[in-house]
């Protein structure tokens, strides 16, 4: 007889203990810890602090953790305890200019001041299986370090700034939009658009950014900078009048340099793509800098025709926790719309059948 | 209760923030207020926005009932139930009269709602035209010149193709004379139970960050011509349980061979009648 979907809440709680066991593996083996996880796996702890848009590593690991290294189910658990946290304001900008560099390249220039310090990278590795990591392996042996330069590594695009060749971005004391606050409207502002890329999906921007290389959408981008490191936070409460540091966060940050062709009022000059990421992810941080530059073309007078340069497009879609939820919630139940289109194309193939016969 | 959470889930000046969106939308039937849609523990598209709405209005007296698909035990509504459970600790009922907060995902109950009764849509897509025109920022202008040609267009191409509407669900209405609204998901068998309704009806998307409304006794009209007036559907059965000639059915398979029943979506409606 029918039994349709009874017992639905026994059936989420045997659910929800398989999954735990499943989380656990096997018991033999013993359990990863949320702080090997946060040293071993640091880069996917990144991305999930990056795209659960809440800059604490101990929490990102863990969230990893419980979602059994699911990056995207991990960013999803630390965007819904990241909502509940009380918002107290708005940082200074960070200055990344006064970063304590462990990376920053220049695909531009040759050599620069500052250098160029390629730092713990997968460039240029091999990429062949290492299998003696397989092996419970000793630590591997401490690089030698370079002699520290309390040099200031000026940024590229500044250098070409002050030859006038950079068009500049013009500062502003506004209050940043905050998106976890207001809802999403168009236009959107710059900085919307780079607040809504820097916690979108990695893997979405960098399929958009790669369009934009394969011509869809104008983009002749070179690398002015990469650098990653650690930078300051600082907030200026009212109440103090002056800036207080409340910690450092490592961050990576990517400038490119795009052609102009310039207009009646503007000369020929370079223009910037601009990516900044939380924690240490170069791939992210470029493609956001392609795609910011692909956006900028109505301001810059370009014509807009690919899905980059579309600001809709791309803001409503980065979301991967708005898309997972959205994607996945296919698989809820639909039976009730489902029998109203059985019922519809019953009677549209009855008359489409009566209409042959006759 | 769960410890560390506001009553709700959500911290109170969220609610406020919530219950000024709603108040705009009762003013303003049909017509789609942006929200400051918050992250939610359970997924995008599976009821946040109609959660938040339920949290914001709920209070400790009131006695709320989830439905998803008109059932009380599908897992969706079970989750939800349990969710509010957790966070609010309020009573909860099967019984559509009994309950005070009704949150629901694609239909409306068979039992008509009286005054003082609240029900929450959850809605995937707001937007009743993002079919016919994705971008936002011109649906937005469309609305606000009450420019609705694009629909009825379609509706007619529809029915210069295949005879009749096409849509069987998610059958665009207009409300109060003035907005066109999606009615979210619910079978177009439902649609005329919004007009002119008793209770207040809330609907919250939360992924699309939009609340709209349709106040009690306010009329609504699913778009149609008039050589071609809308069609509820139904399937043509009585309820295998109950009985019911009236109420929606949902089609069951019984085996591999082509048998099935007909039996109520509204599992409260059919329990509380006499089995057949």
């Amino acid at each position: 007889m029918y039994v349709s979907v009874k017992g639905g809440e026994t059936a989420i709680g045997h659910a929800h203990a398989w999954l735990a066991e499943a989380r656990r593996g096997e018991t033999a083996l013993p359990e990863i810890d949320t702080a090997q996880i946060e040293q071993q796996l640091a880069l996917a702890v990144d991305r999930v602090m990056a795209e659960g848009a809440c800059a604490d590593r101990g929490l990102a690991a863990l969230a990893l953790k419980q979602a059994r290294g699911d990056s995207t189910e991990a960013a999803f658990l630390l965007r819904a305890y990241r909502t509940t946290l009380p918002r107290f304001g708005y940082s200074l900008p960070l200055d990344t200019g006064a970063m304590a560099i462990q990376r920053r390249i220049s695909s531009t220039y040759k050599d620069l001041p500052g250098g160029q310090v390629l730092g713990p990278t997968f460039d240029y590795t091999h990429r062949l299986l290492d299998f003696a990591l397989a092996a419970e392996g000793l630590a591997p042996a401490a690089p030698a370090e370079a002699a520290q330069g309390a040099e200031r590594m000026p940024q590229v695009t500044a250098i070409l700034a002050q030859e006038g060749l950079m068009a500049p971005d013009a500062p502003s004391n506004a209050e940043p939009p905050d998106l976890t606050r207001e809802p999403l409207a168009f236009p959107a502002n710059r900085a919307l658009r780079l607040q809504a890329m820097a916690r979108g999906d990695e893997g979405f921007l960098l399929g958009l950014g790669y369009s934009t290389q394969r011509g869809y959408g104008n983009a002749h981008p070179f690398v002015g900078e990469i650098r990653m490191g650690e930078v300051t936070v600082e907030i200026e409460p009212p109440e103090l009048g002056f800036a207080i540091d409340i910690g450092d966060m490592v961050v990576t940050e990517c400038q490119m340099v795009n052609q102009f062709a310039g207009t009646e009022s503007a000369p020929p000059q370079f223009t910037r793509g601009y990516g900044l990421v939380v924690g240490q992810n170069e791939r992210k941080a470029m493609a956001m800098s392609l795609v910011d530059r692909a956006l900028r073309a109505p301001e810059l007078g370009e014509e807009a025709t690919s899905p980059a340069q579309s600001p809709e497009f791309v803001l409503y879609h980065c979301d991967n926790v708005e898309s997972t939820g959205f994607v996945e919630h296919l698989k809820l139940p639909h039976y009730v719309d489902f029998q109203s289109e059985l019922e519809k194309i019953r009677a549209i193939r009855a008359r489409w059948f009566a209409e042959r016969e006759a | 209760m769960i410890d560390g959470y506001n009553f709700g889930y959500l911290d109170e000046a969220t609610k406020r923030m919530i219950r000024r969106a709603l108040l705009k939308a009762v003013c303003i039937p049909g017509h789609q207020v942006p929200f400051g849609a918050r992250e939610m523990p359970l997924p995008y598209g599976w009821g946040t926005g109609g959660i938040q709405v339920t949290a914001s209005v709920l209070g400790p007296d009131d006695v709320l009932k989830v439905i998803d698909q008109g059932a009380d035990d599908t897992t969706n509504a079970v989750s939800i139930r349990r969710f509010f459970g957790r966070v609010a600790g309020v009573a909860t009922t099967e019984s559509t009269p009994e309950a005070t907060i009704i949150q629901t995902r694609h239909r409306i109950p068979e039992t008509p709602l009286r005054e003082g009764q609240i029900l929450v849509y959850q809605v995937p897509m707001p937007e009743p035209l993002f079919k016919l025109e994705p971008r936002v920022a011109e649906t937005t202008r469309l609305h606000a010149m009450a420019e609705y040609g694009l629909m009825q267009v379609k509706l007619y191409e529809d029915i210069a193709r295949q005879g009749e509407v096409a849509t069987s669900y998610n059958h665009p209405v207009m409300v109060n004379h003035r907005y066109l609204m999606s009615p979210s998901p619910i079978p177009a068998f439902d649609n005329p139970k919004m007009h002119m309704n008793a209770g207040l009806q809330l609907f919250g998307a939360g992924r699309e960050k939009r609340i709209y409304a349709v106040p009690p006794y306010t009329h609504v009209q699913s778009l149609d011509f008039e050589d071609h007036p809308f069609k509820p559907v139904r399937a043509p059965y009585a309820c295998a349980i109950c009985g019911s000639e009236e109420s929606y059915l949902d089609e069951v398979i019984t085996d591999d061979r082509g048998g099935r029943m007909h039996v109520c979506s509204d599992t409260d409606y059919c329990a509380s009648r006499p089995p057949v």
